[in-house]
């Protein structure tokens, strides 16, 4: 009972770690660009195709063919923003509300032209989980881990020590201060789009390293990630983080008691009682 | 033979017109209106489908089942549980941040999608529910469908002309004011919350009596059928394209896009080579994404803008008044 | 009922019959107070004035007045009922009804639309009534355009009837706003900066409107205005606010002598308005 209750915990870390790299580009653009990035999900899953374009198509070893996919999501969400969302900025938000639903539908049929619609692997190769004091893990979710940690490490770095970064934590936090206070705002969003992009291809990656890959994969995993981010709180990346951790370890938990298909209830549920107790997240102000 | 080939042809695509527009009208109730944003479209449908198949198919063995009532039953309790499931999200999220509700939309719709495909006691699963009652079935022979077409027809007129009275009604004034300033409508003592929960609760409803119109049209339902990618996106689109804010730009729209969409598949099913048929449906589900962004760059007004007056109305009636008055 | 003062307040407040009284009202934004113990009241039927240098924290005061944000702490009384923490609609109900500094018009209605958006209590706000009660509807339509015509003609924007409230100019708008207010039986009337941005000729009717309402309506007024001479014109008592407490309060006359309302206008930020106080 109590190693089930450690080892569920341990794969809701492998899972929230996914759910916090993908909720902390959603907090981020949410707080920056003052709207919900409803595509969020499916940029996960582009770079998760990229990613296994790379292996399958070039030969290269994941590492490489993510590093690859990072690069092509992160243009991609550039080339959308530049050439869509930010034509769309004047107007009310919901406008781009809408527009990123559609996006989510472009992104996720592409993905379905290109690769079809049926699951894929990365690797044929069977999974030997070692075990470690009567836990069973398996190589890529300690890789999962790893590499997310690292990510979390760089971001870290890049918010606190270079200016940019903290240009944008105060937008993210209160944009017309921001703009009053002189930083250039369209540099900060590009520089979100390009941060919430690459984590997303991680996260998306790891996803497919975790499960398969799917064309609806992103999709589905995007009510935990907004879970997550509204649990830490919008516009908090940290914050996001805790979401995320939060969010993963009670959807494993909750296996335990309910099927494993209902783990997006209980993000859903979670986010609910967030809504209903204290709105502004974990770490936000009391209503 | 060829004629009552596309006569029934005409009154299947009609239909799924209607149904269609009516899905329409329901959202064009929460976003054209109010300005809510509701992506859990495909959920409510799915909830006056199921819960109308439920109630009036026979018994059968495995889920739930055998109440044999009656279509109307069916239809009504549909749309009661659509709209009290509305109502509970709208309490949860209608006085925190708009985008907080759309969120939440998605989130009951997933659910709502889980339970379809996993709960097989109540769905039949994957396999669906079958035999669910045609309209009228048994009292007379209609191989053409027609009467379901009128029956559907009859759902849309009545719709329509409950929400266009409600548009020009002071209520509709009320509404369009929340959209434009919320602050000033509060300050004008309107309990604002209550006026947005309403038109909420009213739209999801309304989707739940279209989805049990679709379970009676095609006599059988699956989860399949209620990916969000094929209902609630296509609504969207018919809604921005025909023109949000117009119940008739809504009807025009799900006519225009149902069109495109039912037309472009009949074209890739006839020319395309088989093994394409599964990709061409993405590329057209991708067109109309596109179709989406275009519309919401050059034209977000929609073919048929709302329209500016909304006194008109009592206006028109005060004035024949004042004519038979002899005024 | 009103003429009910109990004994313990007669003999410590010198105004018989307030309609509103505030208790150490106080707001904090984040670090900012916007509002410090704030503590007076406003006498029935008067035209109270409430000044003072910007930023004094008099718009935050009136957004906690009509329900649209929850003091910090403190509470407010109207007719001796706590309302604190009420919400507008509800306080709107009360008789307490409000403007706001940037006028809040609905552009995209017209300006009769404007008007007949405000009566409560009619059937006419629900759905269901307009599916299966039409008539009624219409005939209480009719009741309250009758009237928004009659608040359009008082205010002489009848030729504005059916133009959109966004082509307004600033000063009509402003009236547009004080029309908003007739349209119901207010009691209490916050009004903030009815006269910025209206032309003098404008202006004129604006004081005789209001002083109208007030002596035949019996509505009791607060009004926040920059313009002194409106103030002096309208307002007895005036009420003096400088860092979100109040400095003091007397009558106009009074208030120019104060050396501290010179003080506060002149000795922090320098308001250049201020000269004419
Ligand atoms: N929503 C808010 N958030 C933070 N600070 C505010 C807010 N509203 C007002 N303030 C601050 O409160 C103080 C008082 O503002 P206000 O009531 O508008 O002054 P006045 O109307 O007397 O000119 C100002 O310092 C202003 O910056
Ligand atoms: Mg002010």
């Amino acid at each position: 009972m109590v190693l089930e209750i450690i080892q569920l915990t341990v794969y809701g870390i492998v899972l929230g770690s996914i759910i916090s790299l993908g909720a902390i580009g959603l907090s981020l653009l949410y707080g920056i660009l003052r709207f919900a990035h409803f595509a969020h999900g499916d940029v996960m899953t582009v770079g998760a195709y990229l990613a296994l374009a790379g292996v399958t198509g070039l030969g290269l070893p994941i590492w490489a063919a993510s590093a690859l996919a990072v690069g092509g999501g992160v243009g991609l969400a550039v080339l959308i923003d530049q050439t869509l969302y930010r034509r769309l900025r004047r107007t009310a938000p919901v406008i781009l509300l809408i527009a990123s639903v559609g996006i989510a539908l472009i992104l996720r049929s592409l993905v379905q032209f290109v690769w079809g619609p049926d699951t894929q692997v990365y690797t044929q190769e069977l999974q030997m989980p070692v075990r470690l004091l009567g836990i069973r893990l398996k190589p890529t979710q300690l890789q999962i881990v790893a590499g997310a940690v690292i990510l979390v490490v760089i971001l870290h770095l890049f918010l606190t020590r270079t200016r940019t970064g903290k240009a944008m934590r105060a937008m993210a936090d209160n944009p017309e201060l921001a703009r009053i206070v002189g930083i250039d705002t369209e540099l900060v969003v590009v520089w979100t789009w390009v941060i919430g992009a690459a984590l997303a291809v991680a996260a998306g990656i790891f996803l497919g390293m975790d499960t398969r890959l799917q064309p609806t994969m992103g999709w589905h995993i995007l009510l935990p990630v907004f879970a997550a981010a509204i649990l830490g709180g919008i516009g908090k990346p940290y914050g996001a983080i805790v979401g995320g951790m939060v969010v993963g370890i009670a959807s494993e938990l909750s296996t335990m008691v309910f099927p494993p298909v209902y783990k997006p209830a209980v993000a859903f549920a979670l986010m609910v009682v967030m809504l209903l107790v204290r709105p502004t997240g974990l770490f936000g102000a009391p209503r | 033979m060829d004629l009552f080939e596309l006569f029934t042809f005409v009154v299947f695509f009609l239909s799924l017109v209607g149904i269609y527009g009516v899905l329409a009208l329901g959202l064009n109730v929460q976003w054209g209106l109010t300005g809510l944003f509701n992506i859990g479209i495909a959920g409510f449908f799915a909830i006056g489908a199921y819960t109308s198949a439920i109630l009036t198919t026979a018994d059968s063995p495995g889920y739930v089942g055998g109440f044999g009532l009656p279509m109307a039953v069916g239809l009504l309790v549909g749309i009661l549980l659509s709209g009290t499931i509305a109502l509970l999200i709208g309490l949860i999220t209608l006085n925190l941040r708009e985008d907080y509700l759309a969120i939440a939309t998605i989130g009951i719709a997933e659910i709502i999608r889980l339970v379809l495909k996993n709960e097989e006691w109540l769905t039949n699963g994957v396999r669906g529910i079958a035999g669910i009652p045609r309209p009228f079935a048994g009292w007379f022979d209609d191989p053409t469908g027609v009467t379901n077409l009128l029956v559907v027809a009859l759902a849309l007129v009545v719709v329509y002309a409950a929400l266009e009275r409600g548009r020009q009604s002071p209520w509709g004034r009320v509404m369009r004011a929340i959209r434009e300033r919320e602050i000033a409508v509060m300050a004008a003592g309107k309990n604002t919350v209550r006026f947005r929960l309403e038109s909420f609760v009213l739209g999801s409803a309304i989707m739940g009596l279209a989805g049990g119109l679709y379970a009676h049209f095609f006599g059988f339902v699956s989860p399949e059928a209620f990916d969000p990618m094929y209902t609630t996106f296509l609504i969207w689109v018919m809604l921005i394209a025909g023109g949000s804010g117009n119940n008739r730009g809504a009807l025009l729209g799900a006519l225009v896009i149902w069109t495109i969409w039912a037309g472009t598949e009949y074209l890739t099913n006839a020319f395309a080579p088989p093994e394409y048929l599964t990709r061409a449906a993405t590329v057209r589900m991708f067109l109309v994404g596109l179709l989406l962004e275009i519309i919401l760059l050059t034209r977000p007004q929609g073919l048929l803008p709302e329209s500016q007056f909304v006194t008109r109305r009592e206006e028109r009636r005060r004035r024949r008044s004042d004519i038979s008055d002899g005024k | 009922m009103a003429d009910v003062t109990q004994a313990g307040d007669a003999a410590t407040v010198p105004k018989a019959d307030p309609i509103l009284r505030l208790c150490d009202v106080e707001k904090q934004f984040g670090g900012i107070r916007a509002v410090a113990a704030c503590s007076f009241e406003i006498g029935r039927g008067t035209i109270t004035g409430l000044i003072g240098p910007n930023g004094a924290g008099k718009s935050t005061l009136f957004n906690i007045i009509s329900g649209f944000i929850a003091p910090t702490s403190g509470r407010i009384l109207l007719d001796e009922d706590e309302i604190t923490g009420l919400a507008p609609h509800v306080l709107f109900a009360r008789g307490l009804v409000r403007t706001f500094q940037i006028p809040q018009e609905f552009q995209q209605l017209t300006v009769l639309d404007n008007l007949m958006l405000v009566p409560a209590g009619r059937s006419g706000e629900s759905i269901v009534s307009s599916w299966f009660r039409w008539a009624r509807v219409c005939d209480e339509e009719t009741g309250i355009r009758d009237r928004a015509e009659e608040v359009l003609e008082f205010l002489q924007l009848t030729r504005l009837r059916d133009e959109f409230a966004g082509n307004l100019s600033g000063g009509q708008k402003k009236l547009l706003e004080l029309g908003r207010t007739m349209m119901t039986d207010a009691r209490l009337v916050l009004l903030d900066e009815p006269g910025a941005g209206v032309n003098p000729t404008l202006m004129k009717r604006l004081v005789a409107d209001i002083r109208r309402l007030n002596r035949e309506r019996g509505y009791t007024f607060c009004i926040i205005e920059h313009d002194m001479d409106l103030i002096a014109a309208l307002c007895d008592p005036v009420i003096v606010m400088a860092e979100g407490a109040v400095l003091t309060a007397g009558s106009m006359a009074e208030i120019r002598r104060d050396p501290r309302v010179i003080e506060a206008y002149f000795g922090g930020s320098g308001q250049a308005r201020g000269t004419r106080a």
